[in-house]
């Protein structure tokens, strides 16, 4: 399992200006692609966020979700109800969504304590399962919509700035996802983070040591959520639309791959996670409209063979290759 | 390394003997029918090394597990530093100043040897969730702070060359040393180790009797010892309290809980050999 990030003077600044010089480029993508790709790739940024809060729960912690779509519908109907009832801009619902998740998270996370393992998995499979159904009960109707969801409008650019909407979403998406990012990256590197890998490696020596897992434990599943529920905010600004059918526990177990197939317990692993979610299965799709499925379990269990240590294991492992001096032996 | 960082103000000295830095008086542990430790009582004095023996079984573990805060215990009390610990939750044992070791080794395994190390740093700070996130410059010069006081640790204990490496890929020796150095990078007062010497082989042993009674006097860290290994105990203990059956048989100076006729049938059932057998493990 991958390493925490690592924390020596130079490897860090290598780190943060691998990660400028990866947002440049993100940034002037978009004006290469067509509107679709954009979009698509707003997707791809929003999943990052999902993953790797869940990879801070599940990779780090410890703690299998099977329920992730569930914070991901909350924070997406957050978004569209505050948007579509309330006029609140779409920038705004962000932080409410945020707020709303980790309450949500830290809440679930309490009994959950209780709870490990396929015992874990079992709880928040429930959660993902029950929170569609109870997205469509009718008293709830008047803010959710019911079976039909809520349509938004998706934002214009700001300031007169010359991108179009998909563009500047894009663009916006990038912005809080950096953002989440190295608010992530800060809290895994650090005591935190150290705490998290104890937790899930050792507990009794964990407490020994001083670390208050339950207080830890929850507090890790509230803000797994809170990026989740950012993530789904983000989602449902993209897409213009949540209805309940489109947070199945499908979603919640396409997270859980996402995570895997990108590596465990790493940051990296949440960008290639996403880009697997969102491409693979249209790869499939392409390859064959018959059994799509087929198509992409084949790519799961390539991936699963050929990069058990996850991606972003595979590009880290070429990465350090390719910056070692030629002549030393690997 | 001028002015260890390891170095601490030795508040507890200048206390003396009349209040010993742990005192446990009349304590009882019970699962279901069986009494692990029965109405157990003695007094650690600030900056000894006390050796605790005794037969498989006889409750040592236990009674680390009860300053742990692992078990429950029943009857009477135990005190640290004068606070009682019956109402102190486990994460905050550290804290207060007692850490501890495992006897079949507890380290996280996906971590390098430093970060393990690291981690017994944790009960030094209170930053939390946002402040680790935002990451202001305060948490950062802690952050370097703790790692200068393990990279001098690492030192200390010889692991320099290793501390970068995965902590699962060290030999069992290893392995013991970094538990050893986790517990120290709490800056305990009070420091319980559970059999250290098992599974080492003699030149080994002979190092960890330097570094017990190093860590005595250049840490200033009260010790309690757990071990199998006689002789090991006779050599740097200020005093042995033996148990049997969860009762404690003797307490005393080394040569004195030696000859004790009560050990010496714990050990063997009957016969003088018992100093003999533990110095032949």
């Amino acid at each position: 399992m991958a390493a925490l990030p690592t924390d020596s003077a130079t490897a860090r600044r290598n780190q943060w200006l691998g990660l400028a010089l990866v947002v440049l480029l993100a940034a002037v993508l978009p004006f290469f692609l067509s509107n679709y790709r954009v979009f698509q790739l707003t997707l791809v940024l929003a999943y990052a966020i999902v993953l790797l809060g869940l990879n801070m729960l599940t990779g780090y912690n410890g703690q299998i979700s099977l329920g992730h779509g569930a914070f991901y519908a909350i924070g997406a109907y957050t978004a569209a109800i505050l948007m579509d009832k309330f006029g609140v801009p779409y920038w705004l619902t962000l932080p409410a969504a945020a707020a709303v998740c980790l309450v949500a998270g830290f809440l679930f996370g309490l009994p959950a304590l209780r709870l490990e393992g396929l015992y874990l998995a079992l709880a928040t499979f429930a959660l993902g399962v029950a929170l569609p159904q109870l997205l469509k009960y009718k008293h709830f109707e008047h803010w959710t919509g019911g079976v039909q969801g809520i349509v938004i409008i998706k934002p214009d650019a700001p300031f007169g700035l010359p991108v179009n909407a998909d563009q500047w979403l894009y663009l916006f998406t990038l912005g809080v996802a950096a953002l989440m990012f190295i608010l992530g990256v800060n809290l895994l590197r650090g005591r935190i983070g150290r705490a998290l890998v104890a937790i899930r490696d050792q507990p009794i020596a964990a407490e020994a040591m001083g670390v208050d897992i339950s207080l830890y434990k929850a507090l890790t599943f509230g803000v797994s959520a809170m990026y989740t529920g950012v993530g789904g905010a983000l989602g449902a600004i993209a897409v213009q639309f949540v209805a309940p059918d489109s947070f199945t526990i499908f979603l919640s177990i396409a997270f859980l791959v996402g995570i895997v197939v990108g590596g465990l317990a790493s940051v990296s692993g949440a960008i290639y996670g996403a880009l697997f979610i969102q491409f693979v299965p249209n790869i499939a799709d392409q390859i064959s409209k018959a059994a799509p499925w087929a198509i992409y379990g084949v790519f799961l269990i390539a991936c699963m063979f050929l990069m058990p240590g996850g991606i972003a294991q595979v590009v880290g492992g070429a990465w350090q290759r390719l910056r070692r001096k030629p002549g030393k032996s690997v | 390394m001028a002015g260890s960082p390891l170095a601490r103000k030795d508040t507890a000295a200048a206390a003396g003997e009349a209040a010993p830095l742990l005192r446990v008086s009349g304590i009882s542990v019970r699962f279901g029918g069986i009494v692990a430790l029965d109405n157990l009582s003695f007094d650690i004095a600030a900056g000894q090394i006390v050796g605790l023996i005794g037969p498989n079984g006889a409750g040592k573990t236990t009674l680390f597990n009860c300053l742990s805060r692992l078990y429950p215990f029943t009857g009477g009390d135990i005190t640290f530093a004068g606070t009682s610990l019956s109402a102190v939750p486990r994460h905050r044992i550290a804290g207060l100043g007692i850490a501890r070791t495992f006897q079949n080794l507890a380290l996280f395994r996906s971590l390098s040897v430093f970060d393990n190390i690291l981690l017994g740093r944790h009960c030094r700070s209170g930053s939390g969730f946002l402040a680790n996130a935002l990451r202001p410059p305060r948490i950062a010069h802690e952050e370097e702070d703790a790692a200068q006081r393990v990279a001098g640790l690492v030192r200390f204990l010889g692991l320099d060359a290793l501390a970068a490496a995965p902590v699962a890929a060290m030999p069992f020796g290893t392995q013991k040393r970094v538990e050893l150095g986790r517990a120290l990078a709490s800056e305990p007062r009070l420091l319980l180790l559970d059999e250290p010497a098992s599974g080492l082989n003699h030149e080994e042993v002979d190092a960890l009797a330097t570094l017990i009674t190093e860590i005595r006097d250049r840490l200033h860290v009260t010790i309690l010892l757990v071990e199998h290994h006689m002789s090991l105990v006779m050599r740097v203990s200020d005093k042995v309290v033996a148990l049997d059956f969860g009762r404690k048989i003797a307490d005393g100076p080394p040569a004195a809980v030696r000859q004790d006729p009560e050990v010496v049938r714990a050990y063997l059932g009957t016969g003088p050999a018992t100093a003999a057998a533990g110095a032949g493990r």
